[in-house]
Formats: C-alpha cells, structure tokens, sequence
C-alpha cells in the first residue's frame, strides 16, 4: 500500500499538550478532535491540511501525556502518517495500537515543508518526489508488526479471544 | 547473568525465568487504571468486542480526577459513562467525589498497589508508583480496553538506566530537586523506553512522599517506568495502607512478608545500559523554566520572575509532607497582593490530615486558596487555569506550551518549599529569603 501526501514540518520534543490541548479531552471522535490538532503551535493546522498529508518531525515525538486522543487528532484531521527520528514510548504505542502508520527515519532534516512523499506503507520505503531522495524507515520488530498486520490492538485481541 | 528489580518483576508476570531487554511478553497485570480522560474510550473500545464480562472487576479502578467535580457538560457526561460502566461490570474500585483523590496519590494510599506488582494505567504518571517497588508504566486508552477483556498487556523489556545519588541534601532540597536535577541531566527523551532505577544512600534516606515524586516523573525524562527497590520504608507504608483497608487481598498479605518483598531487588551481575552517579550535596531547589521540564536554572539566577499565581498540588507534590513543607514557610504570612496561590491536597485523607493538623488554616489565613483534590490546573483543565501573558510557579510536573492555559502563558515548576517563599515574594524565590 502507497501513501501520497505533502510534508507539513516540525521541530524535536512535539508533545501531546500540543497536538491536542487538555481542554478538548472530553471528545473522543477523531473527526472533532482533529478540528483541534496542533493548534498550540499553529491555529489554522486543521484548514492547512489535506487528506493524506504526512507530519514530519525531530526527536521525541509525541512526548508528555498518554492521551491517546493525541494520535486519533492525527488521524482525524486528515493526516495519513508520521515521520520521526524518534517517538516518545506511549505515543509510539497508541499509534501502533490504533493503526496511525509511523515511520522512524534517521535524518529528517534533509525533509522540508510542502515535499512530496510517496510511501510504501509495508517497506517503509519513502520516496521524496520534490528532492528525489529516497529514506529507509527502520522495521518494526517481532510483535509490533504483528499488531500492525493485524490493523491495530483491539483487532489482535479479537483474534486472541477466540 | 543477573536481573534488574524491573526485569524480575516482568519476568514473574510472563510465567518465565529469564527475560532480556528487547524481548517482547505477554504479561498479567495486577491492576490496570483509567481516569475520567482516558477511560471514555477505553469503555468505547472495549465495548466494540461486546463482552459480559471483565477480566478481574476487582483489578480495575476508576478514578474521575482530572476535570471533576464537573467543570462543564461535556466532563460530567464523561464522568457519568465511568459511573454507569462500573456499576454495570461490578468495578469495585470506582471512587466517586467524597472518597475520591488523585489517583496516583490515591491507588498506593488504598494499598491498592504494593512491592512486585505490575501495573498498566491510561495516565502517563502511572509511573509513581515505581516508588513502593511496582512495575508501573503509563499506556493509552485502546491497552486499556484490551487489558479489561484479557488481562494482560504487551511489553517489550526495557533496558534499565541506574542513577546513584550519593552525599547530603541541603536544606530546601528534595525528591522533586533529585528528578528534576536529573532529567536536566538527561534531557526529556533521555530514558526514552527505558526503566529509570533510582539507588543510593540519599534514596534510602527519603521518606514515601519524596520517592513518589521521584517516580512520579520519570516519564519527563521519556522514562516506560522509575522503580525504587522495596526497603523498610515501603514496607511500613504498604503495612498502614493495607490495614487501613478493607479489602487486603492474599497478593497484599504475601507482599507483606519481608522474605517476599526483599526478593524484589536488582542482582550485583544485573545488566544496566547507563549508570549515572550524582553528588547531590551542592545540589540547589532546582527550577523547571518554560517550555520544558529539562529547562532547569539556578534558583539564583530566577530570582526577578514575577508572578501570578502559584499553585501547590498534584500527583507529583500533593502528598501530606508536601503541604506540611509549604504551611511551615506560610505560617503567619501573607500571600503577595494580587497573586493567586492555589493548594490542592491530593486525597481526602491528606485533606482532612491537613485541617486536623491546621494546615488549611494557615493556608487560608495566608490568603491562598484550599480546593478539593482535582488534577485541574496542572493540565490548564479547570480551577486555575492561565490568561494570556500569565505566570506561574507550580509544584506539578509539567510546563509544556500552553500546558496551564492559554499558549502564551508560562509556568516555571519546583518543589513545595520555593512554591511557598515565591507566593510570599510574589516572584520567584529560594525558601531562605523567607525568616
């Protein structure tokens, strides 16, 4: 499966206070609270982007809070993945655990706001059709691609149960 | 090869003898925690695999802390989806308003937590209670759900990162200096998956209030958990927690017994990826400055920050000692004009601890404010929350963008002591300034 989007760009250290702010943890639709996401750090983020777009950031993203909200915001507002160089632990696993791809890429500073990416979701291979450079994403290991074949945590328990 | 305190636990949870850094496990967990936040979509989740039943309804506790009571509509239907979940899967540890605090105060309180256990809670400072000599680590909602139907929970064995503190703390200074000193060390994605264990004389000298702290923040540092191998200390807090109780179950009872809780520690041999050795004795009250919890300063050089409000509280400095440190300094003084000092007792026991031992009243007299246990404004939820342009000094544990109120205001975290001297100041200031 390829994804086609264009690259909205931010710094290390993004946290979940920031992809979505305390006062909107009463909802849980990801289509409302994506109306939300990242307005701290850019308040017209949401008109900004457009299905299949992709986040690219630093080091540690999604650090702070473990409110999974954090990721279904991502999701809901249209966004298709996450690129990082890394992910805070609880992030890095509700993404897994709901089935938002994400992708650890070791240099992402050669990627600029507004490049083209073409991802293969399943290699983990990204193409940056603007710059014509090609990224290797590291796999994930053992269980972890085995909860993302199976399309998330609670389709794994599903299966587990029977 | 010899095992960490965190590798053992996690082991003894997974039926096997051995484990290493980097093997995934399925293990059972002791008791799995949501809050008023995160539990709405882990009971929607849970309810899309339809079942009757939960796993263990005595291994789930529901704690609506963060925006009760009720700051609006939207938080008393959040609450109200809790209350109707319990009451339907028999959850015995659901805690409504009157007997209600914050959870990671509350759980230990309860002895709901004790040495060797393993917990799973949908708040990322489930971490604290690492402090007794748990495996306790924070996840979200969707682990949540999945943990009610089986029981367990996937982990990866994290590698352990040891920090010795070695010397004498100076007056003023404390477990929430030690993390924060720490994590400025570190920096905040320093122990990212890792498991922080915290070692050493001064360690062993702090009493439970400070350990919590310590823990408590581990996940400011990215830590999966903080852990304090179990000594005498633990194992009176975990005795009086227990006996207060009335539901001790066998597990409690066998923790009980010192030849089971002293197995709990790291072996000599035991692998660790970083051992990082601190002497703390020309350590200063440390200061978290904005935007981020690493962001620490010398005291001394903060001493022009003026402020707005100054809030005493939370999960990270709630506790009973907490309040005692600030009512010491408080005691026949008067909270600057027009400044905001806003105290929150973690639980109703430290309430009602701090009226008997008159406390409230100091805190009252002084001009601040004592509110009902509430994680309120440390996440900008309700009952504090900053204007544009504000200030504020806080005991809490994070100081995120916006993380308070509005994105352009600003808070600046430290210990309970310099809370209590800069709400007299009305700026920043060490508790010495204030005879």
């Amino acid at each position: 499966m390829h994804i086609k989007g264009k690259v909205h760009k931010f710094s290390d250290d993004v946290n979940t206070d920031e992809i979505i702010a305390a006062r909107y943890l009463n909802l849980t639709s990801e289509n409302d609270l994506g109306r939300y996401c990242m307005e701290s750090l850019d308040k017209d983020f949401f008109k900004k982007v457009k299905k299949n777009d992709i986040i690219v950031a630093g080091k540690n993203f999604g650090c702070g809070s473990s409110r999974e909200h954090a990721p279904r915001a991502i999701k809901g507002c249209g966004i298709s993945c996450v690129i990082a160089e890394s992910f805070a632990r609880i992030f890095f696993r509700n993404a897994i655990n709901i089935g938002l791809p994400i992708f650890e890429v070791k240099d992402t500073s050669v990627i600029k706001s507004n490049d083209l990416l073409e991802i293969d979701i399943n290699k983990g291979i990204i193409k940056n059709l603007s710059s014509h450079k090609i990224y290797q994403s590291s796999a994930f290991s053992g269980f972890m691609q085995e909860l993302v074949n199976a399309g998330g945590l609670m389709n794994w328990v599903k299966r587990h149960k029977k | 090869m010899g095992m960490t305190i965190t590798e053992k636990i996690l082991s003894a949870h997974c039926g096997k003898k051995n484990v290493k850094p980097g093997e995934f496990i399925l293990a059972k967990v002791d008791l799995t925690l949501g809050n008023d936040i995160t539990a709405p979509l882990a009971i929607e989740e849970f309810s899309k695999l339809k079942l009757r039943k939960v796993f263990n309804p005595n291994k789930i506790a529901l704690v609506p802390d963060h925006f009760l009571p009720a700051k609006d509509l939207k938080a008393a239907n959040a609450a109200k989806i809790l209350k109707d979940f319990a009451s339907k899967y028999k959850i015995k540890n659901y805690f409504e308003i009157g007997c209600m605090g914050i959870e990671h105060a509350l759980l230990p309180e309860l002895g709901l937590v004790g040495p060797g256990d393993l917990v799973i809670g949908a708040d990322s400072h489930t971490c604290t209670y690492g402090a007794l000599g748990a495996f306790a680590t924070g996840i979200g909602s969707t682990d949540l759900a999945a943990s009610w139907a089986i029981g367990k929970a996937w982990f990866k064995i994290p590698e352990t990162i040891k920090f010795v503190y070695r010397g004498k703390l100076n007056k003023w200074v404390g477990g929430k200096d030690l993390i924060l000193h720490t994590i400025a060390d570190i920096g905040v994605d320093g122990a990212n998956y890792k498991a922080m264990e915290f070692v050493g004389e001064v360690i062993r000298s702090l009493g439970m209030d400070d350990r919590f702290s310590i823990c408590n923040m581990a996940i400011e540092a990215g830590g999966k958990s903080g852990i304090i191998e179990p000594d005498e200390k633990t194992f009176e807090y975990v005795k009086n927690a227990t006996s207060n109780k009335q539901q001790a179950t066998s597990k409690k009872a066998w923790c009980l017994k010192p030849e089971a809780w002293s197995r709990f520690k790291s072996d000599q041999d035991a692998r660790y990826s970083q051992i990082k050795t601190y002497d703390v004795s020309k350590w200063e009250p440390a200061v978290a400055c904005p935007h981020l919890p690493s962001n620490v300063k010398p005291i001394s050089k903060l001493r022009n920050v003026k402020l707005n409000q100054v809030v005493i509280g939370s999960c990270t400095n709630g506790r009973i000692s907490d309040l005692r440190i600030a009512a010491k300094i408080l005691k026949g003084k008067k909270v600057f004009p027009k400044l905001r000092l806003i105290i929150f007792p973690a639980t109703q026991k430290i309430y009602l601890q701090a009226v008997r031992e008159g406390l409230a009243e100091i805190f009252v007299k002084a001009g601040g404010v004592f509110s009902t246990p509430s994680c309120g404004p440390c996440l900008g939820g309700h009952l504090g929350v900053l204007a544009e342009g504000e200030v504020a000094l806080a005991t809490t544990n994070r100081n995120f963008l916006g993380r308070m109120g509005d994105v352009k205001s600003f808070v600046y975290l430290s210990n309970p002591a310099v809370a209590a001297a800069s709400a007299i100041t009305g700026r920043i200031a060490h508790p010495e300034e204030i005879s």
